[in-house]
């Protein structure tokens, strides 16, 4: 199977989704920002298919759209009363774009199903170094800010009152949040985003109590979503994202019981 | 040595005058008491103590290089959250930038949380652990880097009377090695046994002195 170039990019570019989704998925969870990237994959949606309207790479337009909305979310969102209904207003905004630019470049329905859905099994050399390198920007800056980063994901009164630059470090985050968003959406595509962003990390709390423990446990049931769903893609020739999909949530079912387990014992 | 000095400090939101012209210092070993009914400013006064807020007129002035320790009154830690208590005590290492403990970081570390009684408990997920237990992990954390000055905020109010002199009986070992404290409460009780100095803060002005000085306000303040 990886004697197939298609499969090696696949595999090459699913493995580094998986660690860049691991890390930043358990800041997701703990500053309580999956509705927030739920949103940001539909506005993924929208800059994808304006890069196709405008004959970019779709990855060119999903960055310039979300970096850009997340700092505007982010700002538009601070009062927490109010949140989701920005997020609500912005998402719709965001996917009645996508589809007016999807209709004005007059391409077949079949773009669109690959920007919703994810079509890691179509992806190129070029497109697999360009993840690459914006994987690496990610994991970097993540473990540059790696300790103001975590103590105000955790205890955010704590590090209001110890110092950290809460703005500094939220806006930063958000565009780390926006660029991993587009670098996920190249394998399970923009609908399922948060399949990886969040369902990992969010399993991996029930399992352990420290920060590095829950990373590695998150970036472990990503990989073991992706690289499953890529051997089951092609064995059965159904939707990778679908597998995905199935192994994550029912990594996420295991970890609930288990948390109930150890409740009840 | 003064820890902090606060000269004329006034802070307002809006129109609102919260406290006016309030002065007083904190020396090196004090055990500041801070008591008034609630709703006159306490808290008010150590977020602009800690720059949160930006008084109106005032300053309040702590020597460079001055750490703060800070336990504050309300924090969102419920059942559901993840880390253990040696981990959210560890959130406060803050010596390097490095992702991982350095072996200095992890030595304090585990000093404090010795220090602090929770080492039976380190392991366990903060969420699960008591009220007194949740205190202490606070304590430890906002001790950890080593503070000049801890201020305490109203930090015995959800516990019982043996959970709050167990807590305070800690605190006062470390300002016996020279930390200076600033504790705000409404309990009178604890304030006399542990404070050295305090400050009365009424809706109509304020009062400093020693903690002698205070047994007699109380006695007035009842016999009114």
């Amino acid at each position: 199977m990886l004697t197939l170039a298609f499969m090696r990019h696949a595999f090459i570019a699913s493995t580094f989704i998986a660690v860049v989704s691991g890390i930043i998925g358990v800041f997701v969870v703990a500053r309580q920002l999956s509705f927030l990237t739920h949103t940001l994959s539909e506005i993924g949606f929208a800059g994808a298919s304006f890069a196709v309207f405008a004959g970019w790479l779709p990855l060119n337009g999903m960055i310039l759209f979300t970096m850009l909305s997340s700092v505007l979310v982010g700002q538009m969102s601070i009062k927490e009363s109010r949140r989701e209904a920005v997020i609500s207003a912005v998402s719709g905004l965001f996917i009645g774009l996508g589809i007016l630019f999807l209709s004005l470049s007059n391409q077949s329905a079949s773009s669109a199903t690959s920007i919703l859905f994810g079509s890691v099994v179509g992806i190129s050399a070029a497109e697999v170094h360009q993840l690459i390198l914006l994987s690496v920007v990610v994991l970097v800056v993540t473990l540059l800010m790696y300790r103001p980063l975590k103590f105000s994901s955790f205890d955010i009164v704590g590090a209001r009152v110890s110092g950290v630059n809460q703005t500094l470090i939220s806006v930063a985050f958000l565009v780390l949040l926006a660029l991993s968003v587009s670098v996920a959406a190249q394998i399970v595509g923009s609908l399922l985003i948060f399949i990886l962003l969040t369902i990992p990390a969010a399993s991996a709390k029930y399992f352990t109590h420290g920060v590095a423990k829950m990373v590695g446990l998150a970036i472990l049931f990503a990989l073991l979503g992706t690289w499953t769903g890529l051997l089951l893609g092609y064995l059965t020739n159904w939707p990778v994202s679908f597998f995905i999909a199935v192994i994550e949530v029912v990594i996420y079912v295991i970890a609930l019981l288990y948390q109930n387990f150890v409740e009840a014992s | 040595m003064a820890v902090l000095s606060v000269d004329d400090l006034t802070v307002a939101y809006g129109d609102h005058t919260v406290f006016k012209d309030l002065s007083f210092t904190v020396n090196d070993g004090d055990f500041l008491v801070v008591v008034g009914e609630n709703g006159v400013g306490k808290t008010t006064l150590v977020r602009a103590l800690l720059g949160l807020i930006k008084p109106k007129a005032g300053t309040v002035n702590i020597p460079t290089g001055t750490r703060i320790g800070y336990v504050p009154q309300f924090r969102n830690i419920d059942e559901e959250y993840p880390l253990s208590i040696r981990d959210f005590v560890a959130l406060n290492s803050r010596q390097s930038w490095l992702p991982w403990l350095t072996g200095k970081e992890r030595h304090a570390l585990d000093r404090m949380i010795r220090i602090t009684d929770l080492t039976p408990i380190a392991e366990r997920p903060l969420g699960l652990a008591s009220g007194g237990e949740k205190q202490r992990a606070y304590l430890a954390q906002a001790l950890l880097p080593a503070p000049r000055l801890l201020i305490l905020d109203e930090s015995t109010a959800s516990l019982d009377n043996e959970m709050k002199y167990n807590l305070l009986d800690l605190v006062a070992r470390f300002q016996e090695d020279g930390l200076s404290v600033m504790f705000i409460t409404h309990d009178w009780d604890l304030a006399e046994h542990y404070g050295t100095r305090y400050l009365h803060i009424t809706k109509d002005g304020y009062s400093t002195g020693s903690i002698d000085e205070l047994a007699e306000l109380r006695k007035e303040t009842v016999e009114c």
